[in-house]
């Protein structure tokens, strides 16, 4: 049955109007505001405040990325071998693996503060053995964790989707031409499982780059990053514009970064599993 | 069948929800005068937008708002916010209308200069002359913003100070000076307000400032003696989860509020608290109406409310801050007369400083600098560190390029 094509616009009609309103005229508002102050006059200050946090712009880069590496590094093995196993041991593990996200983010986040505190779980623990209490709030490591917790499960899920989908008579077959075990990850798996990767690395890294709750309530306000500022910008200082050109040069970078790494993903491959 | 008793359970739990706090509740019983003026004001059926501090009512054993809404008619819409920045964002962001806002000092001058508050009608609030003890707290508002009197525009709720708390348990000496937040030997036991112009403030009581200054060098002095501390103490900056960390004695040091040391001692009696030396900040956060409300009426009837006796007391109980309603400090049965933390002897906060708005300018001169206080000052480091990683990236991007064009050009053939 062919459709229409006013049929076909008049059923994409809610999807377009609802982009134009929570999408375009939202970033619309983010580039006006970067470039005008106070009265609304044109402006390019605002842009130019933004050297004072340039600092501030790569330590959240940084953070962002240390906690993509963990990640990566935590779910590709943890999807691989998931994907291995038996069907109802699969479901179930997927389901553990979602698990704490029907729980609110920041229920998740705080709750480790409780943890780590120096007379929290961990610390009155290990002083049942008569160890002193170490500090791990309000640590880099601290921040690093509550970001790999946090976001894990977005790194899994992709490339878990990938590896299952991936056809298990190429390896076989790679493994009947003289491939062994490692050559055969090296030279079948891995190319496979790119598009997952690449999903996975956008779903942890934005928000990690982005993030303020978990840098306040684990880090103690005492590392303060790129999106502690923003929320300072809106929040307390009531300053919109510097904000809105803090976030629109925030937008920038991920999108360069995203760029970058979408340039090694060939465009043909069974593309960016996004969930 | 397993559907039907699921259902049954769901409705049983639903109804005793809403169901069992309306039997267990008992309303004050006010005095016919009260009752017959709360009802003549033709209340009934409006709406009140209240937005108010969070944790700054009480709901317990009184339940103020239910009050209000029994004897007037009237229905409170009630909404809390966290701090005085947050709240004025989002009443100049406009697109809301409140009713009732309770903003500090400083945040109360703000919003005269910008006229988004209405004049009060005093008539309306017949309790302001019976109960507020303006000898002892009218000079809070003797200010004056654009030739208008503050006092006409503000009721005050509640009155207080920043205040030192510090755990005896391994503190020894007591200290006598803000100075001690930057002793060394106590380097991540410290809380420190997370909010510039508190924060600010201590740094500029041990520097002798003026905390409504303008000019920029004093700030700079200021900026510069917080990142001394941050580099030496490592302090945490926080606010609410202040009480948990004190009382579980993680932490040696805090900076708060008074009212809130009372809270905080009595979870953990190892506590206490000094003023110190050099001065403390004394607040007020008072009921004002915006100029966006929809039912001045009802705004000022219910100030007028929480100003009566039985009210103000079970707040003034609940909250733990000073009040200024010469009918709770004259109760004989008012649990926190006696407490020096609350209600301070002159002596004590001989130096204290109320803060004022302060111009545009300066606001964000210190929010610039607050923002690199805590920021901190490993920006050489973390520099190097970048360009190291982005020329490894770099490098790595243009081998794969090239790489990537090889192939290309050997499948092309």
């Amino acid at each position: 049955m062919k459709r229409s094509p006013l049929l076909t616009k008049l059923i994409n009609a809610p999807y377009i109007l609802w982009s134009v309103i929570f999408v375009i005229a939202p970033l619309i508002m983010v580039i006006y505001y970067a470039f005008t102050d106070r009265t609304g006059a044109f402006t390019f200050d605002n842009v130019k405040g933004i050297g004072d946090y340039l600092s501030t712009f790569i330590l959240s880069v940084g953070y962002g990325a240390v906690a993509t590496l963990i990640c990566l590094l935590i779910a590709y093995p943890f999807a691989y071998f998931l994907a291995r196993t038996g069907a109802s041991f699969q479901r179930t593990a997927v389901m553990l693996v979602m698990l704490p996200m029907w729980m609110s983010f920041l229920i998740r986040t705080y709750s480790w503060m409780t943890i780590l505190g120096e007379s929290g779980v961990i610390n009155s623990f290990l002083g049942l053995f008569g160890i002193e209490p170490i500090t791990m709030l309000n640590t880099p490591g601290a921040v690093i964790l509550g970001m790999v917790y946090n976001f894990l499960p977005y790194m899994i899920l992709p490339i878990y989707t990938v590896m299952t989908k991936m056809d298990n008579s190429l390896m076989e077959a790679a493994q009947d031409l003289g491939c062994g075990k490692l050559h055969c990850i090296r030279k079948v798996i891995v190319p496979l499982s790119v598009p997952g990767v690449v999903s996975g690395i956008t779903m942890v890294f934005v928000p990690s780059v982005s993030t303020f709750y978990i840098t306040q309530k684990l880090g103690g306000g005492q590392i303060n990053l790129i999106g502690d500022v923003i929320e300072g910008q809106f929040q307390t200082a009531n300053n919109y514009n510097l904000g809105a050109a803090l976030s629109l040069l925030l937008m920038v970078m991920i999108l360069i970064c995203l760029g970058v790494l979408g340039y090694f993903t060939d465009s043909d491959d069974e593309g960016g599993v996004l969930i | 069948m397993k559907k039907i008793f699921a259902f049954l359970l769901t409705t049983v739990i639903l109804l005793s929800a809403c169901v069992f706090p309306a039997f267990a509740y008992d309303y004050i019983e006010f005095s016919e005068e009260t009752v017959e003026y709360y009802k003549s004001l033709g209340l009934q059926g409006t709406k009140l937008n209240v937005y108010n501090w969070g944790e700054y009512i009480s709901d317990e054993d009184v339940d103020v708002i239910k009050e209000f809404e029994h004897l007037t008619g009237c229905t409170v819409n009630y909404t809390t916010f966290e701090s005085n920045e947050n709240m004025y964002s989002k009443l100049s962001g406009g697109g809301v209308s409140y009713d009732i806002v309770v903003p500090s000092d400083y945040t109360v001058e703000k919003l005269m200069a910008e006229g988004m508050l209405e004049k009060l009608n005093f008539n309306n609030l017949p309790n302001y002359e019976k109960y507020f003890d303006s000898e002892q707290y009218g000079y809070l508002l003797e200010d004056k913003v654009n030739g208008e009197a503050v006092k006409d525009y503000a009721v005050i709720y509640n009155v207080g100070t920043t205040i030192l708390i510090y755990n005896t348990k391994y503190v020894k000496e007591k200290p006598d000076s803000w100075s001690v937040l930057w002793d060394e030997q106590y380097k991540g036991k410290v809380l420190m307000f997370n909010n510039p112009r508190d924060t600010f403030a201590i740094a500029q009581f041990m520097l002798g400032q003026d905390l409504n200054s303008t000019n920029t060098v004093d700030w700079d002095a200021a900026a510069q003696l917080l990142k001394e501390q941050r580099e030496k103490v490592q302090p945490s900056y926080v606010m609410d989860e202040v009480f948990v960390k004190m009382e579980s004695g993680d932490y040696y040091f805090a900076t708060y509020y008074a009212g809130d040391f009372e809270l905080m001692h009595e979870n953990n009696p190892d506590l206490d608290y000094v003023f110190p030396k050099e001065g403390v900040n004394s607040f007020y956060d008072a009921f004002c109406i915006p100029t966006s409300t929809q039912n001045k009426k009802g705004a000022e009837a219910f100030i007028n409310f929480m100003m009566e006796p039985e009210i103000a007391l079970a707040n003034a109980e609940y909250i733990y801050y000073a009040t200024p309603n010469k009918a709770v400090t004259d109760d004989s049965e008012y649990s926190l007369a006696d407490s020096k933390a609350v209600y301070p002897d002159e002596n004590d906060i001989a130096h204290s400083q109320v803060f004022r708005n302060l111009p545009n300018d300066t606001l964000q001169y210190m929010n610039t600098l607050w923002m690199k206080v805590k920021g901190g000052n490993d920006s050489e480091w973390v520099y190097k560190a970048f360009y190291i990683c982005a020329g490894i990236i770099a490098a790595i991007i243009i081998i794969e390029v090239i790489r990537k064009h090889e192939m290309e050009k050997y499948y092309d053939v």
